[in-house]
């Protein structure tokens, strides 16, 4: 496996820290005085997401990890697994475990296109785009007239997600939603 | 493969603001009567210091700084000499670090370290602000950030300071297992760590004399005339009242070499034209070595070196 060295380091690489595969964020090189020189990096955990902030001693060399990045399709849950296909018109199949997908989980739409990283080519993480459209199932019934503001109520959409909607909003509408903040953006065009 | 950029970093203003940096430099040496002088780049020989690596080239090395040529000028009676010159540093990269760099060098014969401050003061004034900068000892500087007074306590407390202080802020990392056990290494660490606190324009004086370098102890020997300038937490230079005595440098270089096969890093036979030189005469002088880009980069509010240099190590 290949390896890299302190002075290889930039953001982006990714590497195997305690066996676990991570991306370095920052990298900073540091010699006080007159001294030994080390390098300071931020690391991101890509299975837990957790940031780990280590000192290595420059010219000390880590692991490199199998890591890549992919956009894939979801295609459905067998109840163990979330199955996606590649993109890339190779109709390659993988199958990700419920820790994977994690919170994402309550963003899985048929046919939209997630961002899967596979580490030794399984997948280990799996991100929803930023904004999704998505079906209200269940709310309570809008309120005539008020189109501008006023307050909001939860509204649960097809995925199962619940998001705070304005007033105005029906059930069996499209809306808008921030997969990051999970919050409502707009109502759904066309 | 993508192509290689093609395209320098900064603008034409900043390019400018580099240029007329050199010009004020020069203007300013002038008017004092130190004459600029140039030396090889490449050079005969590496230099012994274990944490510096001069990059090796056909029939010698790439200067790490122009320090010992000078001393060679000014053996030879050169009187107050500048040079503007280029140096190298092998694998050293990073957002102040650039594997080749502006050094601006220069020697007072008759001087003392703290008159040569003054002049620093005098040089800086116009470019930053915060000068007259301020001085504090090592000692001092160490009590003030860390409460240690580590001449009075085991060096294990030393590591035992720096570990707290990377825990404090989220570092993971054992000093002393990354230090392979050298309490030195971690003073200097824990110095680094300090240095990079200080905000305002300070020289830190009076270095512990295992971390002298090149310059003379003090009298009673509890401290060398060693000083560095560190400003915003970047430092910006490091100088000597230079040691003179042939004799004391040429067993710092030995132990330098033994520290050298230690670390398992190549060995550099020490360089003899110098010592002879120190031999012949070097007379009584300060100099000082200042980072030309690190001052541009404090000037202009830059974040990296990349952004003051035309080609930067990455765009080369």
């Amino acid at each position: 496996m290949a390896s890299y060295s302190t002075n290889e380091f930039r953001s982006g690489l990714k590497v195997l820290l305690d066996g676990e595969p991570c991306a370095i964020m920052e990298n900073e090189f540091v010699k006080p005085g007159k001294g030994q020189a080390f390098n300071r990096v931020r690391l991101r955990n890509l299975k837990t997401g957790r940031m780990w902030e280590r000192t290595f001693k420059s010219g000390e060399s880590i692991e490199a990890a199998d890591v890549m990045e992919l956009d894939m399709e979801y295609l459905y849950s067998d109840g163990e697994f979330y199955h996606f296909m590649k993109t890339d018109g190779s109709f390659e199949q993988v199958a990700a475990s419920a820790s994977a997908v994690g919170d994402t989980k309550e963003w899985l739409k048929e046919q939209e296109s997630y961002q899967i990283v596979l580490w030794n080519e399984d997948p280990i993480s799996v991100t929803a785009p930023n904004f999704i459209e998505l079906e209200v199932v269940e709310t309570d019934p809008g309120i005539k007239g008020d189109t501008a503001q006023g307050g909001s109520k939860p509204a649960t959409l097809s995925t199962g997600a619940v998001v705070r909607v304005p007033l105005f909003v029906n059930q069996g509408e499209m809306i808008r939603v921030d997969t990051r903040s999970s919050e409502y953006q707009s109502r759904a065009k066309g | 493969m993508a192509e290689h950029p093609w395209a320098p970093g900064g603008n034409r203003a900043r390019w400018q603001r580099r240029a007329e940096l050199f010009a004020y430099l020069r203007q300013f040496f002038a008017e004092r009567g130190v004459l600029e002088v140039d030396t090889p780049v490449l050079g005969r020989l590496g230099v012994t210091d274990p944490a510096l690596e001069a990059p090796a080239a056909e029939g010698g090395a790439l200067q790490t700084s122009p320090e010992y040529f000078m001393k060679r000028l000014l053996a030879a009676g050169s009187g107050p000499i500048y040079q503007l010159a280029r140096a190298f540093r092998g694998g050293e990269v990073g957002r102040r670090h650039n594997p080749e760099f502006l050094l601006l060098e220069w020697y007072r014969p008759g001087w003392d370290d703290e008159a040569l401050r003054g002049e620093m003061d005098a040089l800086l004034e116009p470019l930053l602000p915060g000068f007259p900068a301020e001085r504090l000892p090592f000692d001092a500087l160490l009590k003030q950030v860390f409460g240690l007074a580590w001449r009075e306590v085991p060096e294990s407390a030393w590591a035992e300071a720096l570990a707290a202080h990377w825990a404090a802020l989220g570092r993971e990392g054992d000093p002393l297992a990354l230090a392979e056990g050298d309490p030195l290494t971690v003073l200097e660490w824990l110095y680094g760590e300090a240095s990079e606190t200080l905000q305002a324009p300070t020289f830190i004086t009076d270095f512990p004399p295992a971390l002298a370098s090149l310059a003379a102890l003090r009298p009673g020997e509890e401290t060398a005339a060693r000083f560095e300038l560190v400003v915003a937490g970047v430092e910006l230079a490091n100088g000597f009242q230079e040691l003179c005595c042939a004799k004391t440098q040429r067993d710092r270089f030995e132990a330098d070499r033994a520290r050298r096969r230690q670390l398992g890093k190549p060995d550099v036979p020490v360089d003899e034209a110098l010592l002879a030189a120190l031999k012949a005469g070097l007379p009584p002088c300060a100099g000082v070595a200042l980072g030309v880009d690190r001052v541009l980069m404090l000037m202009t509010g830059a974040a990296s070196l990349d952004e003051v240099m035309p080609f930067s190590w990455a765009r080369r």
